[in-house]
């Protein structure tokens, strides 16, 4: 830039080293001041994107798990996702222990599924792994696949009994969100 | 284009180089803002506000952008979702703030633009086009600055439509059927909140598009300058770029300051208390008054209040406000004194600085104020002042004013010399 | 040439043409107002100048009288007035923390669903509700309160003039008029169901005195709870509610300005030295 307006006008342009170096010194200080101010600027504008105050505070839900029978599953709303809630049978628990041990593509086993002292209630996303369809198995007389657990329709994953993925594309198990028991019968997710 | 010295585009290096002959972007750049693009070498600081209100254009399509991502045109939550982006939004009171003085901000610096248009002439020979251009700027600012002052819902937002619109009524026999058209029902309500959102998103684009016209119309003949005298040779001018570039640059420094301390500490100083209360139709605001840069022109429409012969008050106001600005397109025929700087021009300058701007001065403040004594006389005197001013004392005092003597050029004009030479040889354009 | 001489004519005719027009106006109004008498306004009184945490660029909350405001409004105003912008959880920026919010949600009845039935029912509030409306509907308030709505007070400190002052004037400011008011002004007198009070803009409003007697509420924090004390602390609280970011901006405004500061003079010291080259010597 310095050198530009010396070019322009080369009868008054300051001549000596140390006046040029001052110049160039305040144009760049001049250009970079505009530059890190522009930035601050794109700060906000891309924080506004983010999930707003009134959303965040959303993101936690509570559900009573005291109604829930054995072998039936309700579906609650997590972040505006389908959340299952599922109280196992004394079947199901023992047909998803037994098979902690054979070969998973996403290996876990239903302890570190469950939470200590209430092994029989699964909570999952109702959201496949794959590409996010909602899995069936949850209702009253859906299908539950090949493993007794959740079948996704969309491109046929199953999912046994404590949701890991068996069969299908889907990639890994059914996501068990972060939750904890507020009380005996109450837990609170997210 | 541009005058036989301005300088031409070199690529630097092998990428502009290729970039300059397929695509000249470069080329543009450098010889609309750049090095390329020779500038009188005497602008003030009143040649400062066209980058300005250019800058202001961007920030309010930036941050409405923003704001239209969380805002809802529903007249069930259009208050609510202001006030979401307001208390939940990230940044949402910053950007909704900036959007709101940005409007006021970008209507300070085109009124500045203007005036210094007014007072240098500049709308004359050769550069009607670009006078011609920058009204239809304006009008459509107006249009869309109303547009958006609905959107909040607010008291204010609901009664300025329906006033607004309701002057559409004042037309004989159509009027009714326009304004119900125009509202898309009897009353302003979701269908008219809805096109205005609409409108208001779509109206800013064009007026970028205008702008480009505008600054391409200026850049035929070249920026006007305070002595009025065309450029001559290239010791007139300067390069755009560094030194208007670094000028603009502190202008806009100073604009910045100013804006982020109304942003940031007296953000409602502008706005009006009751548009923080939604919108009511079964309930008229005790005083209903337009954003401030309104004023001027909404003083002019409530100053006819007497019927006159067959033409009722309502109709002549609103004719009278819209020929206000109307008559500005007529401005580079009206004045036709060989002289464009107002510094050359004593009896103009006296008409401009002691009858158009005390008028503006009472308009504004009439404008702004309830209807009643003293400001319907006062502002009776400065709308016929306002009229007489363009349409008569314009025309009469370039034909019958002897200027004062012209600088020989610019560069005599800024190095100072006691050459001056009598006017009329000086002002030809530059061809 | 005699085209332009006719455009400069018409023009000539046109501004006439306006100018006469608006002039007789002006006569016909200057002619009325000398003949007939003018309307005289009823002088109300401009808010006290009152001195708040928050005023000026470095004002903060004052997270103590919030917290008394937010008690007068849940135990006085909130009987008649929503406050529907603002959510339980908003009150963990005046200094409660989760455990205390969610107490006050859940103590507060709020509009659900019988999950069972599927009809309207209450529940306890949770820190997502928003502050629940004391009438379901506009009707309801109407008809409670002798057809004027009680306006709902999220916003009442932004949507008047000098807001914070003129809510704590009206709440400290009831009072019968004066003889000299009523002998000048005898429209003044409030009407039937009207009380009178000299801040309001028409003098005589719906509502009656909300606060009128020392201790009406009881403060946590053992402030004296003076008619005074109470309209302030309530106002505080309403500006608050108004805009919860008011603080947040302040501050964020100050890094800005002194930024722009410095740019603006870099810019203005890197601009003289750019044109120090073709400026004329002196």
């Amino acid at each position: 830039m310095a050198d530009t307006t010396a070019t322009a006008t080369p009868d008054t342009a300051t001549t000596s080293d140390d006046g040029i170096r001052r110049r160039d010194f305040l144009d760049i200080a001049a250009v970079s001041a505009a530059g890190i101010g522009g930035l601050a600027v794109v700060y906000p504008l891309v924080s506004q994107m983010a999930p707003s105050k009134d959303v965040l505070a959303a993101s936690s839900t509570e559900v009573d798990v005291s109604a829930i029978e054995p072998g039936q599953a309700i579906k609650a709303v997590f972040r505006k996702q389908p959340l299952f809630v599922k109280r196992l049978t004394a079947e199901e628990i023992a047909a998803a222990q037994r098979d902690d041990t054979a070969s998973l593509r996403d290996p876990q086993t239903l302890a570190e599924r469950t939470k200590e002292g209430h092994g029989d209630i699964l909570v999952t996303m109702g959201v496949c792994t794959h590409l996010g369809c909602v899995p069936l198995g949850a209702a009253e007389g859906e299908v539950k696949g090949e493993f007794g657990g959740y079948f996704c329709p969309c491109h046929g994953s199953h999912y046994d009994t404590a949701g890991r993925i068996r069969k299908g594309p889907a990639p890994t198990n059914l996501e068990v969100p972060e939750y904890e028991f507020t009380s005996d019968t109450v837990i609170q997710v997210g | 284009m541009s005058f036989p010295w301005a300088r031409q585009y070199e690529p630097s290096n092998g990428f502009t180089k290729f970039l300059d002959e397929r695509l000249p972007l470069p080329r543009l750049v450098y010889n609309a803002i750049g090095a390329g693009y020779p500038v009188p070498r005497n602008l003030s600081y009143f040649w400062n506000f066209g980058v300005l209100a250019g800058f202001f254009l961007v920030v309010q399509i930036v941050t409405g952008v923003v704001l239209a991502m969380h805002y809802a045109a529903n007249a069930q939550v259009a208050f609510a979702t202001t006030e979401h982006i307001m208390r939940d939004v990230n940044w949402g009171w910053l950007m909704r703030y900036a959007h709101a003085n940005g409007a006021s901000f970008f209507f300070i610096v085109v009124y500045l633009h203007i005036f210094r248009g007014l007072f240098y002439s500049s709308y004359k020979a050769p550069r009607e086009m670009i006078w011609l251009l920058g009204v239809v700027i304006f009008l459509l600012m107006m249009a869309t600055a109303f547009m958006g002052y609905v959107l909040p819902w607010g008291q204010m937002s609901f009664w300025g439509a329906k006033v607004i619109t309701g002057l559409f009524g004042a037309i004989p026999l159509v009027g009714e059927p326009i304004q119900v058209w125009l509202l898309g029902g009897f009353a302003p309500d979701n269908a008219a909140l809805n096109r205005f959102f609409s409108l208001h998103f779509l109206l800013p684009f064009v007026i970028a598009g205008v702008v480009i016209l505008h600054i391409w119309a200026l850049h035929i003949p070249g920026s006007s300058n305070p002595t009025g005298v065309e450029v001559k040779t290239e010791s007139d001018t300067v390069p755009f770029h560094p030194y208007y570039t670094a000028k603009d640059g502190f202008g806009l420094g100073i604009a910045l300051l100013l804006y982020f301390a109304m942003v940031f500490f007296l953000p409602n100083a502008l706005g009006h208390p009751d548009n923080y209360i939604e919108a009511n139709p079964l309930s008229t605001p005790a005083h209903i008054v337009p954003e401030w840069y309104f004023w001027p022109f909404y003083a002019i429409l409530r100053a006819f209040t007497v019927d006159f012969f067959f033409v009722p008050a309502k109709l002549m106001g609103v004719i009278a406000m819209f020929a206000s600005i109307l008559l500005w397109f007529f401005l580079p025929w009206l004045d036709k004194s060989p002289v464009r700087s107002g510094h050359y021009r004593p009896m103009f300058r006296k008409f401009f600085w002691f009858g158009l701007i005390p008028a503006m001065i009472v308009l504004f403040i009439c404008g702004g104020a309830p209807a009643e004594e003293p400001f319907v006389m006062l502002s009776q005197i400065a709308t016929a002042y306002y009229f007489l001013h363009f349409l008569v004392i314009l025309p009469i005092i370039s034909s019958v004013e002897k200027p004062e003597p012209l600088p020989y050029s610019i560069t005599e004009a800024v190095l100072g010399s006691d050459k001056k030479v009598v006017k009329g040889e000086n002002t030809s354009p530059a061809v | 040439m005699t085209k332009l001489l006719s455009v400069r004519l018409v023009a000539i005719l046109v501004g006439l043409g306006f100018a006469v027009a608006v002039l007789w106006a002006f006569v016909v109004g200057a002619y009325n107002a000398a003949t007939e008498e003018a309307a005289g306004h009823v002088p109300y009184e401009k808010p006290m100048d009152l001195a708040w945490s928050f005023d000026g660029p470095f004002g903060k909350w004052d997270h103590a009288q919030l917290q008394r405001g937010l008690k007068v409004y849940d135990e006085v105003c909130s009987a008649c007035h929503s406050l529907k912008f603002v959510a339980f959880r908003d009150l963990e920026q005046i200094g409660y923390d989760e455990g205390q919010v969610k107490a006050y949600a859940a103590s507060k009845q709020v509009p659900g669903i019988d999950p069972v039935t599927g009809e309207a029912t209450t529940r306890p509030g949770l820190p997502t509700d928003y502050f629940p409306s004391p009438y379901p509907n506009n009707v309801a308030a109407a008809s409670a309160n002798n057809n004027a709505i009680p306006p709902d007070l999220s916003l009442m400190t932004k949507a008047r003039g000098d807001g914070t002052n003129y809510v704590a004037s009206l709440l400290m400011g009831y009072a019968p008029p004066s003889e000299e008011l009523l002998a000048e002004h005898p429209e003044a007198a409030p009407g039937p169901g009207l009380h009178h009070n000299p801040y309001f803009p028409n003098l005589n409003l719906a509502m009656a005195a909300p606060l009128t007697t020392a201790g009406q509420v009881t403060y946590d924090d053992g402030t004296e709870a003076t008619v005074e004390q109470m309209s302030k602390d309530v106002a505080a609280f309403l500006t608050w509610t108004a805009e919860p970011t008011m603080v947040k901006r302040k501050q964020t405004g100050w890094p800005v300005l002194i930024f722009l500061l410095f740019a603006t003079v870099l810019a203005y010291m890197s601009k003289k030295q750019i044109w120090a080259a073709v400026k004329p010597k002196k």
